[in-house]
């Protein structure tokens, strides 16, 4: 996106997907080169349905949910930040689907406003991935050098301080008396709505929540030895790495994959852990959203799960 | 050691030659049938992909035949495909199936353990071996412009079938062939039973081109043999995916002098990166057919296909822009004989109404919303 001098505009944050990741650093970015950010609203069922109108009918839930967020910012901004993630590490990638996610918008919101569609590939030479990622989104709002320098700082400096635990997760300490480790991708784990709650649902049950951004990056890395093969999906392989590292400690009592329907990488990837988990013994539990899922049924199979790990626990 | 591989459309030619050339002894795995897909659909995951699925049911297939060593190409992502041996190796495990894997992935990350892979199952001298695997190219080549002939003939023949049947037992020689010499004769000979098929005259012949995922395109079993359908409907099939191109791609890295697929060039702006498997390679061939006169477009993908359902997804831009009617069609365990085909003849329907309509007033345009394509399917 280019020519877009207009210094006093709004620029859109669809508040999904990586948003849950890079969002302070993002917002922290565009604050300091004086752009008025407008972050959409947590995901709620009008966003949902926007989203899932618009979207082929094939797209994974999460994908669907972020053109719902697109398409309730694209009336109120003057233009829509929707980076191209390629790739955020060494030989890794983000799924297909974001690698073609501002080209899919483009095709079906109408109108469509101006996207900043910046590509951010670190997968082969990080740092120069990085700068030309940072350049290209100045470039876009037709900001100098030394005011992006400044920014840049700011925004790491933000981001580290970032932790992950989705707003207000209220732990039962009265009752803890299990830890639950649940895994799956951020902006599932952390978007309350389109993951349904699960963690607070287990909190509330009376579990202690651990989730894959708990462990740092060498327990992550360490545990994904055990793999014949290097996974090349970067959410992939921190779901991977949790799930077997949390499998070979005692004081996690159970595991639950949370994950969307229609998720390519999930597919294989939750696909080996419950494996790795039923020869393991751990409990597993895999829970599949869509936009159908009933409360009612997911409350059961969750309580379900957590009867069991108590009675493995008392026995 | 006995050696097997996945299916893929008639890919098993290819590779029998070469890895018999190198001195192997390998077991082709069955034809792909339901019996294929019901095996594989029994032990993979459910979300997985179709191709995963009927590979699968391969090894078990030709386990029961004897084989001990699966060799297989692998990738590094982002596509599923670059992770489907470690999946399967896993399956197999669990359902105490016992089989070595060589796996091959895309060179420029490794290209010494790529020798060493060879080095391991070539059992012959360098030059015999070679002279296999180039047998083995000249088959591909072989099939791929036989292949083309039969396309172009199909919707053509007055009676359905008989251009098939020619091919099919030319394809069943050229498995056999051993020299460069008898591949060239059962060429011309296959051309020259083509040329003396009766044919229709007068038959309005629609063209469409397919684009897509190459599993899905390439192998009958799980197209359902759509492009036999189409023919009869009286419908040239053209495509980019051929497997001696695939080979060319990905193999040899675009090395040898083939016309390749130029996504860079001929996606944009409707796609503007590459987004793994052939997605990218689908919406530039999307273009280049409706640039180049196609009546329609139809799109092949296994369900839940990341790249592709990007493709899909940019699809309404596409047929807006070129004034082209595109159909996506997802395949998996699920899809029925009769589903398929009526919404073939529906789409060939009205692709004759739209050429007709085209003829009477040249405007074309907005015809293709009336297919409501790339919202779902
Ligand atoms: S990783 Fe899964 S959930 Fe995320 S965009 Fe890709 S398919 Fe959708």
């Amino acid at each position: 996106m280019m020519g877009l001098k207009n210094k006093k505009w709004r620029l859109g944050v669809p508040r999904a997907l990586f948003y849950y990741y890079y969002g302070s650093w993002w917002e922290t970015f565009f604050h300091h080169l004086g752009v008025e950010i407008v972050v959409s609203p947590a995901t709620c069922r009008e966003i949902m349905d926007l989203g899932v109108e618009l979207a082929v009918a094939e797209a994974c839930l999460p994908v669907k949910v972020y053109y719902g967020h697109a398409a309730w910012l694209a009336p109120r901004v003057d233009a829509l930040f929707v980076p191209r993630l390629v790739s955020v590490e060494d030989k890794s990638y983000i799924c297909p689907k974001l690698m073609g996610l501002p080209d899919m918008l483009r095709a079906a919101l109408k109108p469509c406003p101006p996207i900043i569609d910046t590509t951010v590939d670190l997968a082969r030479r990080r740092e120069e991935g990085l700068q030309s990622a940072i350049k290209g989104m100045a470039k876009a709002l037709g900001m100098g050098a030394n005011r992006v320098v400044e920014a840049v700082a700011a925004a790491k400096a933000r981001y580290r301080e970032q932790i992950f635990t989705p707003d207000g997760l209220k732990e039962n300490t009265a009752r803890q008396k299990l830890t639950v480790g649940i895994i799956g991708h951020g902006y599932l784990l952390y978007d309350r709505y389109l993951g349904m709650d699960v963690p607070e649902k287990v909190a509330r049950m009376g579990g202690k929540v651990v989730f894959p951004e708990h462990l740092t990056e060498g327990e992550v890395e360490e545990a994904c030895r055990q793999l014949s093969k290097r996974l090349y999906w970067t959410l992939g392989q921190k779901i991977m790495g949790a799930a077997l590292h949390f499998m070979d400690r005692d004081d996690i009592d159970g595991i639950i994959h949370l994950t969307a329907f229609g998720c390519g990488p999930d597919s294989l990837v939750g696909d080996l852990a419950e494996r790795y988990a039923r020869r393991r013994g751990k409990p597993f539990l895999l829970l599949t959203l869509d936009e159908h899922t009933g409360e009612a049924g997911l409350n059961t199979r969750i309580e379900a799960f957590m009867d069991m790990l108590y009675r493995r626990r008392t026995a | 050691m006995k050696v097997t591989f996945p299916h893929m459309g008639h890919l098993w030619v290819v590779l029998k030659t070469a890895l018999e050339g190198i001195g192997l002894e390998v077991v082709v795995p069955p034809p792909c049938t339901r019996r294929t897909l019901e095996l594989g659909v029994r032990h993979a995951p459910e979300s997985a992909c179709l191709p995963l699925k009927v590979n699968l049911g391969n090894f078990l297939e030709a386990k029961e035949l004897g084989a001990d060593t699966i060799v297989m190409a692998g990738g590094v992502g982002p596509c599923r495909i670059g992770y489907y041996a470690q999946v399967q190796r896993e399956i197999l495990r669990d359902i105490g199936c016992e089989y070595e894997m060589v796996v091959f992935e895309p060179p420029d990350v490794h290209f010494s353990e790529v020798l060493e892979k060879v080095k391991y199952l070539n059992r012959r001298p360098w030059q015999e071996g070679l002279r296999g695997v180039m047998l083995a190219w000249q088959k591909a080549c072989a099939l791929d412009y036989l292949e083309q002939r039969v396309q172009h003939l199909r919707p053509r023949e007055a009676q359905p079938g008989r251009v098939d049947a020619v091919f099919q037992r030319a394809l069943r020689e050229l498995a056999a062939a051993a020299s460069r010499r008898e591949i060239k004769r059962i060429v011309r000979q296959a051309e020259r039973e083509m040329a003396t098929l009766p044919l229709h005259t007068g038959r309005t012949v629609l063209k469409i081109g397919i684009v897509g995922e190459i599993y899905t395109v390439l192998e009958p079993l799980v197209n359902l043999n759509i492009e036999k359908r189409l023919g009869t409907l009286g419908v040239e099939v053209v495509r980019g995916l051929f497997i001696s191109r695939w080979i060319n791609d990905n193999l040899f890295k675009g090395l040898l002098p083939l016309p390749s697929h130029d996504p860079a060039k001929t996606a944009p702006p409707f796609l503007n990166h590459f987004v793994g498997g052939h997605g990218w390679e689908s919406v530039g061939d999307a273009v280049t057919f409706a640039r180049h006169g196609c009546d329609g477009v139809i799109q092949l993908a296994p369900l839940t296909c990341m790249p592709e359902i990007v493709a899909h997804s940019v699809m309404p831009a596409v047929q807006e822009a070129g004034g082209v009617p595109v159909m996506t069609l997802y395949l998996d365990e699920q899809t029925g004989e009769a589903g398929l085909q009526t919404r073939l003849e529906a789409f060939v329907d009205m692709l004759y109404w739209k050429k007709k309509r085209d003829k009477e007033r040249r405007s074309a345009g907005a015809w293709g919303y009336f297919l409501g394509v790339g919202r779902g399917s």
